[in-house]
C-alpha cells in the first residue's frame, strides 16, 4: 500500500504533458520588472536609484522586517525606474524595473571551495536568509523564518515535497531528474541547519523515474529516505504531506514544527544548494509553461522578473483558443489579466487553458450530497462554511465549524455536482473570521 | 487583445453534475422496473408512466406559473420522485389517486420547502405516505403476481406477506401456523409476490445498489446501517420468541424494505452530510422499522421511519461533525 493522507482529496486528470522536456534556459529578456513583494510578509526596501548600475545577483532590496526576504537582481544592467508596476491581477505594486546590459556577476557570486560538511548551522541559514529564499511551491514563506523555529520546539524531520499534486506542473519533477546530486547536497546543508538526521523526500506514484533516480542517489546517504506517495490531490498540502510520510497530525492552527516536522520543497532545496554552494541568490527558476494548445510546451529555467508573456512566446505563442492564463496549476494558481507581469519566485508555472476549459458551468441549488463533506481533506464541511457565509454571515458560527483550517484546495469545489463556488464563499467567510479574531486578540 | 477569463481557483472541474447523479439512479431501478412489469404486466408501465409524467408536469408548472422560476425539469430529479413514488404504490392503483400523489409529492413535499434541495421529506414519501392515509382501501389491495399481463386494474389481488402476517397474529394466531400462507424465500427473492410495484424484487434492488456503489453515485453506510440494524434488531426479537416475532431474512426481503434503504432513505437532500450522521440516520430507521411492524398496528413501517428519520437529520446534522484532519 502506497502511503497517503487519510481523508478527503481527489484525483483530477493529471495532464503532466511537461514531464518528459528537459529544462529549457529561456534567454535573458531586454528588461525585467522585479516586484519588492514576492514573499508573504512585509515587502522588501529597494535600496537602488533610478540610473544606478547593477550586476546579477546584487541586492537590489532588503527584508522589510522579521518576516520578509531580500531581492536581487537577476540581470545586469542599468536600473530604468524604481516604481510601482502593474501585476498579473493588474494592480500596480511597488518594483524595480531594469533594462539588461551585459552579463556580469557580481563579485561575491562564487562557488565556495567549502565542502557541505564544513558548513556551520549559523553559516547556512546566514546564506539562505542572504540569498532571499521563499518557499517556491507557491506559498513563499520566507525560507531562512521557517528554517529558524522558535524557541522551545525541535524539529524531527525534514520533509521534501517532491509531490507536485497539482496537475500539469512539472518543474520539480524535471530538477529531481537533472539535478539530483544538487538536491541532495541542498538536503544535507537543510538538514544540517534545522539539527536533524532524518530526512524523506515525499513524490508522488506517478513520477517513477524520479523515484527511481532519488533513491539511487540516496542508498549511500545516512537519514535520508525516499517515499513514494499515493496519487491523490493534495497530497503536497503541507499538513496533507506530513500525514503521509510520518503519521503526524498538525494540530488545527498550528505550524508543522508543532509535531516536529519542517517541509521543503524541491525547488527551493535547490535554490538553498545555490545560495551555499555557489553563492547564488535566488534570482532565476523553473517554470512549466503549459496547456492543451500551446504548441512548445516546456519547463523554462528562466529569470526572475522575466516578463510571463515571452515564457509563452517561448513556448510557442498564445494559442488562438485561449481563455485563462494561470500563474501555478489548475487548483490553486492565480488567474492573470496581465500577462507582461513578471515571473516572480512563487510563479511554478504558466498554465494556459482554452476557452472550452475556462468558463465555470451552469450553477444548480445544492443537493446536500456530502460529496464535498467526503472530498475535504481537513475533514470540514463546505456546503455548509459556504452556507454560512452566503446567507447569514454567523462568524462567530464560522469559527467553530473550524472554517480556518481551510487550505483552499479547491477539493469541494472541483467535485460539486451543482457547480457551487463553494470556495468563493469559503474564502469570504475565512476572511472574514480571521479578521474578527485579530480584532478580538487585540483587545485583549 | 482579446479578453481572458478571471476567476478565483479552482480552473478545472470533476464534471460531475447533478442531472448524472440523477439518471444515475434511474438507471439503477430499471432492474426492479423490468422485474416488476414481469410480475405485474403492464399496469406497472401505465402506473410508473403516469406517475413520472404527473410529477414532471406539475414541477413544470409550479415553476413555470406560480414560482416564475426558469422550469428544471431536465434535471431529472422530478423524473426520479415520479418513478419512487409509482415504485411504492400497488400497480393496480387507479391514474386519478396517483396523480393525486404526484401532485402532493411535488407540490407539497418538494416545492413549498423551494424545490431540489431545499425540501426536507422525501417527496416520494409524502405523496405515498399522503395516498395510504387518503385512500387506505386502494393504497392497500395488492394485485396478485399474474406473470405478464396486458390487462390494467382488473387483476386478481391478494394481500403482502407482511400484511398477512400482521393480519394473522392480530387474530391470535402464530407464526408456525402462518407459514403455510407466507410466500417462500426464493419468490421474495426475485419478486413473485404480491407488493407495490417496485419494492417486490429484492436481487434487483440490490443490483441497483451495486450500480449506484460502483458509480459511486451513494456511499454504503446508509443502506448497509438499516439493513444490518433490521436484521441484528429483528434477529434478538426473532430468538426471544420465534412464535410472535418473524425471523430477520424475512423482514428483509418483505414490504418496502430494500426499496426503502437503498433508494428512499439514501434520498441525497433529506439525508445526513456526514459518514457518522448517515449510520446514525440508518440506524434510526432500521430500529423504527423493525418497532413499527413488530409492535405498531401497521403492517409495514419502512415510509414511516424514513419521514420519522427525514425530520431528524437537520438535527443530526448539527451535531455530526466529521472527522477532522486533527
Amino acid at each position: 500500500m502506497l502511503k497517503s493522507f487519510k481523508i478527503g482529496g481527489v484525483h483530477p486528470p493529471e495532464n503532466k504533458y511537461t514531464a518528459g522536456c528537459a529544462i529549457q534556459v529561456l534567454p535573458t529578456p531586454d528588461k525585467v520588472i522585479i516586484p519588492l513583494s514576492q514573499h508573504i510578509g512585509a515587502p522588501a526596501t529597494a535600496i537602488v536609484q533610478k540610473g544606478d548600475k547593477v550586476k546579477a545577483g546584487q541586492v537590489i532590496a532588503t527584508a522589510g522586517g522579521f518576516v520578509s526576504a531580500n531581492v536581487h537582481s537577476s540581470v545586469s544592467g542599468t536600473v530604468l525606474d524604481v516604481a510601482p508596476v502593474k501585476d498579473a491581477a493588474g494592480l500596480l505594486k511597488p518594483a524595480i524595473t531594469i533594462q539588461v546590459e551585459g552579463e556580469e556577476w557580481a563579485d561575491e557570486v562564487v562557488k565556495t571551495t567549502k565542502n557541505i560538511d564544513e558548513f556551520e548551522k549559523e553559516e547556512i541559514i546566514k546564506a539562505i536568509s542572504d540569498a532571499g529564499i521563499v518557499g517556491m511551491g507557491g506559498a513563499t514563506f520566507p525560507t531562512h523564518v521557517k528554517l529558524s523555529p522558535p524557541p522551545g520546539s525541535k524539529a524531527e524531520y525534514l520533509i521534501i515535497n517532491g509531490v507536485e499534486c497539482e496537475p500539469y506542473l512539472t518543474a520539480d519533477h524535471r530538477l529531481m531528474l537533472e539535478k539530483t546530486n544538487e538536491i541532495i547536497a541542498g538536503i544535507k546543508l537543510v538538514m544540517k541547519a534545522i539539527g536533524v538526521n532524518k530526512a524523506i523526500i515525499g513524490i508522488e506514484n506517478n513520477k517513477p523515474d524520479a523515484i527511481a533516480k532519488m533513491q539511487a542517489a540516496t542508498t549511500t546517504t545516512m537519514g535520508i529516505d525516499v517515499c513514494p506517495l499515493k496519487v491523490r490531490y493534495p497530497q503536497g498540502g503541507e499538513k496533507q504531506l506530513i500525514k503521509a510520510t510520518i503519521g503526524r497530525s498538525v494540530p488545527s492552527g498550528a505550524l508543522p514544527i508543532a509535531v516536529g516536522a519542517v517541509v521543503q520543497n524541491i525547488g527551493t532545496i535547490y535554490a538553498v544548494y545555490e545560495a551555499v554552494m555557489l553563492r547564488k541568490p535566488l534570482v532565476e527558476r523553473v517554470v512549466t509553461v503549459t496547456g492543451e494548445s500551446l504548441k512548445n510546451p516546456g519547463n523554462f529555467l528562466c529569470k526572475v522578473g522575466t516578463p510571463i508573456s515571452k515564457l509563452i512566446e517561448a513556448a510557442g505563442g498564445l494559442p488562438e483558443d485561449t481563455g485563462k492564463v494561470i500563474g501555478g496549476g489548475p487548483m490553486m494558481g492565480r488567474t492573470m489579466i496581465n500577462i507582461d507581469s513578471p515571473v516572480m519566485k512563487g510563479t511554478s508555472g504558466v498554465l494556459i487553458l482554452p476557452e472550452s476549459k475556462s468558463a465555470r458551468g451552469e450553477m444548480h441549488p445544492c443537493i446536500k450530497c456530502a460529496k464535498c463533506v467526503s472530498a475535504c481533506p481537513m475533514g470540514l464541511e463546505p456546503y455548509l462554511l459556504a452556507t454560512i457565509t452566503e446567507m447569514t454571515g454567523d462568524l462567530e458560527r464560522l469559527e467553530k465549524e473550524k472554517i480556518m483550517d481551510c487550505i483552499e484546495c479547491g477539493c469541494c469545489m472541483y467535485t460539486c455536482p451543482a457547480n457551487r463556488p463553494l470556495l468563493d464563499y469559503i474564502r469570504l467567510g475565512k476572511g472574514r473570521t480571521g479578521a474578527m479574531i485579530r480584532n478580538r486578540s487585540q483587545k485583549k | 487583445m482579446k479578453q481572458l477569463y478571471v476567476a478565483p481557483s479552482p480552473h478545472v472541474h470533476g464534471s460531475d453534475t447533478v442531472s448524472k447523479n440523477m439518471y444515475g439512479v434511474l438507471i439503477a431501478l430499471i432492474p426492479a422496473f423490468i422485474c416488476s412489469v414481469i410480475f405485474f404486466g403492464v399496469s406497472s408501465l401505465i402506473v410508473t408512466l403516469t406517475s413520472v409524467i404527473a410529477c414532471v408536469l406539475f414541477e413544470y408548472l409550479i415553476q413555470k406559473f406560480l414560482l416564475k422560476q426558469k422550469p428544471s425539469v431536465c434535471d431529472g430529479s422530478a423524473i426520479l420522485t415520479g418513478v419512487l413514488l409509482a415504485f411504492n404504490v400497488p400497480s393496480n392503483l387507479p391514474i386519478w389517486i396517483i396523480m393525486i400523489g404526484a401532485l402532493v409529492a411535488i407540490g407539497i413535499g418538494k416545492m413549498t420547502f423551494g424545490g431540489l434541495g431545499s425540501n426536507i421529506f422525501n417527496p416520494a414519501l409524502v405523496g405515498r405516505v399522503f395516498l395510504l392515509i387518503s385512500f387506505p382501501v386502494q393504497m392497500t389491495t395488492w394485485p396478485k403476481p399474474m406473470g405478464f399481463d396486458t390487462s390494467y386494474v382488473d387483476a386478481e389481488t391478494g394481500a403482502t406477506a407482511l400484511s398477512i402476517l400482521k393480519e394473522g397474529l392480530m387474530g391470535g394466531k402464530s407464526i408456525s401456523e402462518l407459514q403455510a400462507s407466507l410466500p417462500q424465500v426464493n419468490d421474495m427473492l426475485l419478486g413473485n409476490m404480491g407488493g407495490s410495484l417496485g419494492e417486490v424484487a429484492a436481487l434487483a434492488l440490490i443490483l441497483g445498489l451495486v450500480w449506484m456503489l460502483i458509480k459511486r453515485i451513494i456511499t454504503w453506510h446508509i443502506p448497509v446501517s438499516i439493513i444490518a440494524t433490521v436484521f441484528i434488531f429483528s434477529g434478538i426479537l426473532y430468538l426471544c420468541n420465534p412464535e410472535q416475532y418473524i425471523c430477520p431474512v424475512f423482514h428483509l426481503l418483505s414490504g418496502g424494505l430494500l426499496l426503502g434503504a437503498i433508494f428512499m432513505a439514501t434520498d441525497y437532500v433529506t439525508s445526513p452530510m456526514t459518514k457518522k450522521g448517515m449510520l446514525i440516520y440508518g440506524v434510526g430507521i432500521g430500529l423504527l422499522t423493525v418497532i413499527i411492524r413488530d409492535f405498531g398496528a401497521f403492517p409495514e413501517g419502512m415510509s414511516f421511519a424514513i419521514l420519522i428519520m427525514n425530520a431528524v437529520t437537520p438535527l443530526i446534522n448539527r451535531y455530526c461533525k466529521p472527522e477532522r484532519f486533527a
